[in-house]
């Protein structure tokens, strides 16, 4: 199979989605520019053009209300967020509206299958309010399917499955993740909603994970291997609904929990896992579930203060040593240099 | 241009009729305490919906607000389904899952009404933009009060349907009150929403909301241009609630004070439904005998179907996870 970037795979998950359904367009501020929201877009515009790819003002909530209408009326559109913080406007038409439309009505108002794309960053200094992920939050409402690809296959499935949802979906996309490379199938083969992927097998420790989270934890499995340690990786892939049967099962075989997100720890997915095992794999657990995520504050934007704000692939390896009451080694350098250079 | 016919004028008379007395049935029954749902009833305000949707056509779809039994109505909805809603019934237009604020009847062409102020402004123009995109020739309409009009999403949906050139007739209906709250303590004296269009490029116009021929004729008017790709247009109708916010009851019953009853009794001298029917006698084109056969019709109608929307099935508790997703 071919590798693709990350960004190239979303790019041909909506070019192929595109091509088979003409409903679909793709709409929100910059991504008809010629940097087309980190290359992902550029593809869809060169195809189909201006009539199907079209900028938008900065009205995040209207936006949205507007896809829902148009969705009600037969189209597939898809809002695209350059950063997740500002989808925090839209939340009146995401909440209220595109994820009751098809309960509140009784079935009777047809579906709004809107798909969100919104980007997630990540450091270089992008501050509070350009690195959050929204994907706890909206996971909370019924009615939303809330998606977040790791690995480049993943980010094209999704992307499809997405589109042929008849629902509303948001998918939060991490930036840090675009330049990723890995085997991505050149057939449309959607990834299915709702469903975990175990990217790693392990009998020692069940490490589930978020986004690039997935990516760190791959990093700390492969350095944990060498102290003779086995870690399985279970990528959560989607949060609504959530896969409870695969996280289940991998916990019940390595009987240790350690769940690593890309948002807070508070009310968040690690919390809502740690719970899933509490309350379904008990018995099963040979010790405490442990969560790692963002620190309890705002995010920093000075260098030293994010090298402290985010946990990495050092810090989950060192965590499950813990686990398994090992002392650590120096772990640092399994912890890529953040050679980012934007565009963020 | 518009002069409509006597067939229209009659039919314009029937549908204020209809929504009066449906209303002014539900609002009696609802004070036995049967219909657990926060309602919002649209007496008062009747020749809006009448006359707006007189002017549409079947494939247009419209969306309101929170005070939406009248556009439902208006635009060919049962009085069963609505009535059936608000009883929690299962046959009820969103099977007991939505409550008076959450009505919907896309078969004859009503959307969705939402009780989030201003939310459906923007989703009419989205359906607005869709017909754009496909090149047909149909219209949405969203229907919002004048407190929606301090929300942000009322500007953003201006300034997007006017960007686009978007089939969307948009109709403010200012019964001067928001809750409780007067317009003077909400925007700045002096101020006129059709300015405010205006400045987004939105033809505007304002009208006698109590008069359902004048709201006919201006959404006739408005409509003309939207059809001939003119852009989205702006219809202001100023008219009064009768009732309290939300509830059955008159704000002097429940001794509110921010509003008089003299005022009250001012916009009751001009009911909307006693001006059409004295305009139509006063044309010759219905006689009182008419208007009196229209009323027991109408009424036949509304004590059929609310009884039978009342001896409807509760949802089966099963039925609670349907439509999650």
């Amino acid at each position: 199979m071919r590798n693709l970037t990350y960004a190239e795979a979303l790019s041909e998950g909506l070019v192929q989605a595109m091509e088979q359904d003409p409903a679909i367009f793709v709409t929100g501020i910059a991504v008809d520019y010629s940097s087309g929201i980190f290359g992902t877009t550029v593809e869809a515009l060169r195809r189909f053009g201006p009539s199907r790819v079209f900028d938008a003002p900065a009205m995040e909530n209207a936006l949205t209300g507007i896809a829902i209408g148009a969705a009600a009326m037969g189209k597939r559109p898809v809002v695209v967020h350059p950063r997740n913080d500002f989808m925090f406007l839209a939340f009146d038409q995401l909440i209220n509206l595109a994820a009751k439309w098809r309960y509140m009505y009784g079935g009777r108002a047809g579906r709004v299958p809107v798909v969100v794309r919104a980007v997630v960053g990540k450091g270089w200094g992008q501050g509070a309010t350009h690195s959050q992920s929204l994907h706890a939050t909206l996971a909370h409402f019924p009615g939303l399917k809330v998606v977040l690809p790791a690995l480049p296959a993943d980010a094209k499935g999704l992307t499809l499955a997405a589109l042929q949802d008849d629902g509303p979906v948001v998918i939060l996309e991490h930036r840090s993740l675009f330049g990723l490379s890995g085997p991505v199938p050149e057939e449309p083969v959607p990834t299915p909603l709702g469903v975990a992927n175990v990217v790693r097998a392990g009998t020692d420790v069940t490490v589930v994970a978020a986004s690039l989270m997935v990516v760190e934890a791959l990093r700390a499995a492969a350095e944990l291997e060498k102290e003779g340690v086995s870690v399985e990786v279970v990528d959560i892939r989607s949060v609504r609904p959530l896969d409870e049967a695969t996280i289940l099962a991998s916990v019940r075989k390595t009987g240790r929990l350690l769940v690593a997100d890309t948002s807070w720890e508070l009310y968040g997915v690690s919390s809502e896992v740690a719970a899933l095992a509490a309350e379904r794999a008990f018995a099963d657990l040979k010790g405490p579930v442990r969560r790692l995520a963002l620190a309890n504050c705002p995010a920093p934007v000075s260098a030293p203060l994010e090298a402290a704000f985010y946990p990495k692939a050092s810090t989950i390896a060192t965590a499950v040593l813990s686990m398994l009451r090992r002392t650590a080694g120096p772990l640092g350098g399994i912890d890529p240099a953040d050679d980012f250079k934007g565009p963020y | 241009m518009h002069s409509p016919t006597i067939e229209t004028r009659r039919r314009l008379y029937q549908s204020v009729l209809r929504l009066r007395r449906t209303e002014e049935r539900l609002a009696a029954l609802y004070r036995d305490q049967e219909m657990r749902t926060p309602t919002h009833f649209g007496v008062g305000q009747e020749a809006v919906a009448a006359g707006v949707c007189e002017a549409l056509d079947a494939q247009d779809v419209v969306y309101s607000h929170h005070r939406c039994h009248n556009h439902y109505l208006a635009r060919g909805g049962s009085v069963f389904a609505l009535a059936a809603e608000l009883y929690g019934r299962d046959e009820g237009c969103s099977r007991g899952r939505g409550g008076s604020v959450h009505l919907t009847g896309p078969d004859h062409g009503f959307m969705i009404s939402s009780a989030i102020l201003g939310q459906t402004i923007a989703v009419a123009t989205g359906s607005a933009l869709a017909f754009k995109m496909d090149g047909v020739p149909r219209v949405a309409v969203a229907f919002f009060g004048d407190a929606a009009c301090e929300e942000g999403i009322f500007y953003e949906s201006l300034n997007y349907a006017a960007t686009h050139g978007l089939p969307v007739l948009l109709v403010c209906e200012n019964n001067l009150y928001s809750t409780e709250s007067p317009l003077q303590v909400r925007q700045p004296s002096g101020t006129q929403l059709c300015e405010r269009a205006a400045a987004f490029k939105l033809r505007a116009e304002q009208v006698d909301g109590n008069d359902v021929f004048a709201v006919h004729q201006a959404a006739s008017r408005l409509l003309d241009g939207v059809r001939q790709g003119r852009g989205p247009a702006f219809l202001e109708c100023m008219t009064y609630r009768w009732l309290e916010h939300v509830g059955p009851c008159f704000d002097h019953e429940m001794n509110r004070s921010y509003r008089s009853r003299e005022e009250l009794e001012a916009w009751m001298e001009r009911c909307p439904l006693r001006r059409a029917g004295d305009a139509l006698l006063a044309q010759g084109a219905a006689t009182r005998d008419e208007l009196e056969a229209w009323r027991v019709d109408v009424d036949h109608e509304v004590e059929e179907a609310v009884a039978r929307a009342k001896a409807g099935s509760w949802p089966e508790p099963e039925s609670l996870f349907d439509n999650v997703y």
